[in-house]
């Protein structure tokens, strides 16, 4: 794969243990791979399938999102919630062809900013020896559609 | 003819079922055959594509299309038909998300092939003979059309004015719909804006269902051949899975009533991009796994043996709407298209 390739990795990082754990990664001044865009979100138990599944599509080479460990969400299981939803998304997207190291799961708290970046370091290895995914061009062959959608209208029918 | 409206339905990707629906709305078809003028319906007249070639622009007042797109002549006709149509109805599930020929976004080309020619139990093709898009014969060249890799929907090859959901829609809805037409062409009566769906509720399924919810969880999925469904009972806390949370009603629930899960064939929600995933977190929400205090890798082991017996998540998910998905298809040895 091409040596200049830096994937993108989106990362969606829950606001009460993660995204302080990239906070303490930054304040820390720990060296780590500038290639997670982190999202913050309020629980991982936020993050809809269908935000993977959008950034993916629009040119993500890769998804993280992070959380509390079990037991420690601060809206008590909402990271159970994730997990449950990661592990079937993993299944389909076994089935859509992306491969798995490309949309991760990771466990981190406030305190683990050196976890976190390893995370991310390792993360980043893999998905650049995956090489890009940029879904609309391979997969779509250029000629992707804009995400066309019928306008819902409700019909007292 | 008459100068009576004039109604043209055409059928690409699609199974019939469609037409058959038109004719599903009973003595109502009386009438519109007395507003009407059909100009181009081959599954109920005569008609040949020269004719269709042979009207003005815009000619046609309403053309219902049932069918996805999945080759060169499909995509022809459907210019063809728009550019002769004033109203262009992306007509039932094919049509307006791609349903069941979409399924086959998630394998290539070849791999149809594959199946339809050669692997199919009833396939005897010994001299492994298969379509050619051209071929000599001693009148001249006959043709095939190219058939295509990705199936799409007719609004990701045209324009399309109005989506009527279903697989296919159900008599009620079309018959409303279709009074909402003639409404406009006869009376004048203004009509839903461009690019509305139409003939649904706007509420999930779940909402027209009778059977009993109790925020109950599961551990294991059953296909619909391993459980004798317990009546009156939510199906999908039953382990039956029902796409019911995820698809926008109209049909009055029918499936889940007579105890089999919502196929999801109306479509998503208003307001969901992506009628799988949004599936994929309902689903996962019923998965009772997971118990506080447990071994984080203990919850993991737990949650896939139940995902396990969800034996095939893309197909189920995206059962109707595999062409409007976000991925729209799978990447099939490192491509799609
Ligand atoms: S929407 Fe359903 S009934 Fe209509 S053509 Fe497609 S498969 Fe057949
Ligand atoms: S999940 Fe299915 S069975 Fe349960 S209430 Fe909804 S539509 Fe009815
Ligand atoms: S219950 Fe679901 S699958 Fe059955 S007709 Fe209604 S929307 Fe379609
Ligand atoms: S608050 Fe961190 S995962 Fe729920």
């Amino acid at each position: 794969m091409s040596e200049n390739f830096e994937p993108v990795i989106v990362g969606f990082l829950c606001n009460w243990c993660s995204y302080r754990a990239a906070d303490l990664a930054g304040t820390a001044r720990l060296k780590y791979a500038p290639n997670m865009r982190p999202i913050r979100v309020m629980c991982s138990g936020r993050v809809d399938p269908q935000f993977v599944l959008k950034a993916l599509r629009n040119g993500a080479d890769g998804v993280m999102i992070a959380g509390c460990h079990p037991g420690e969400c601060h809206y008590v299981s909402g990271n159970i919630k994730a997990l449950r939803r990661f592990v079937l998304l993993k299944k389909m997207l076994r089935q859509l062809g992306v491969e798995e190291e490309r949309v991760q799961l990771v466990w981190a708290s406030a305190s683990e900013g050196i976890i976190l970046a390893e995370k991310v370091d390792k993360m980043t290895a893999e998905v650049r020896a995956l090489g890009p995914l940029n879904w609309n061009k391979t997969v779509l062959g250029g000629n992707g559609h804009p995400v066309v959608k019928a306008e819902p209208v409700a019909e007292e029918v | 003819m008459s100068d009576k409206p004039k109604l043209a339905m055409y059928w690409s990707a699609s199974c019939g079922g469609c037409e058959i629906s038109v004719l599903n709305i009973h003595e109502h078809i009386l009438t519109v055959d007395e507003v009407f003028d059909v100009a181009f319906f081959p599954c109920i007249a005569d008609f040949k594509v020269h004719h269709v070639e042979s009207y003005p622009d815009g000619y046609i007042d309403v053309c219902l299309w049932n069918g996805a797109v999945r080759n060169s002549e499909g995509e022809h006709m459907a210019h063809l038909l728009r550019q002769k149509s004033k109203f262009m109805v992306a007509y039932g599930s094919c049509a307006y998300e791609g349903c069941i020929p979409a399924l086959s976004n998630l394998t290539s080309k070849e791999a149809t092939f594959n199946t339809v020619y050669f692997d199919n139990p009833s396939i005897d093709n010994p001299n492994k003979v298969l379509p050619t898009e051209s071929v000599q014969v001693t009148e001249g060249e006959l043709t095939l059309p190219t058939f295509w890799n990705t199936v799409k929907s007719l609004d990701q090859v045209i324009d399309v004015d109005y989506y009527l959901p279903g697989c296919p829609p159900e008599p009620p809805q079309i018959w409303a719909v279709l009074q909402v037409i003639v409404g406009a062409l006869l009376e004048g009566k203004p009509l839903p804006p461009k690019g509305s769906l139409v003939g649904h509720s706007g509420v999930a399924v779940c909402e027209e269902c009778p059977l009993e919810k109790s925020e109950k969880t599961i551990t294991k999925f059953f296909r619909p051949y391993e459980i004798v469904p317990e009546p009156g009972v939510c199906l999908l806390e039953q382990g039956i899975v029902c796409n019911g949370p995820a698809t926008v009603g109209g049909c009055g629930a029918l499936c889940p009533q007579v105890g089999m899960g919502c196929r999801g064939c109306y479509g998503p929600l208003p307001g969901v991009e992506d009628q799988g995933g949004k599936m994929l977190s309902a689903i996962a929400s019923v998965i009772g796994a997971g118990e506080a205090g447990m071994d984080e890798h203990e919850i993991e082991r737990q949650i896939e043996a139940v995902v396990d017996t969800i034996v095939d998540p893309a197909g189920t998910f995206y059962r109707f709407s595999m062409a409007h998905s976000l991925l729209e298809r799978a990447k099939v040895n490192g491509k799609g298209e």
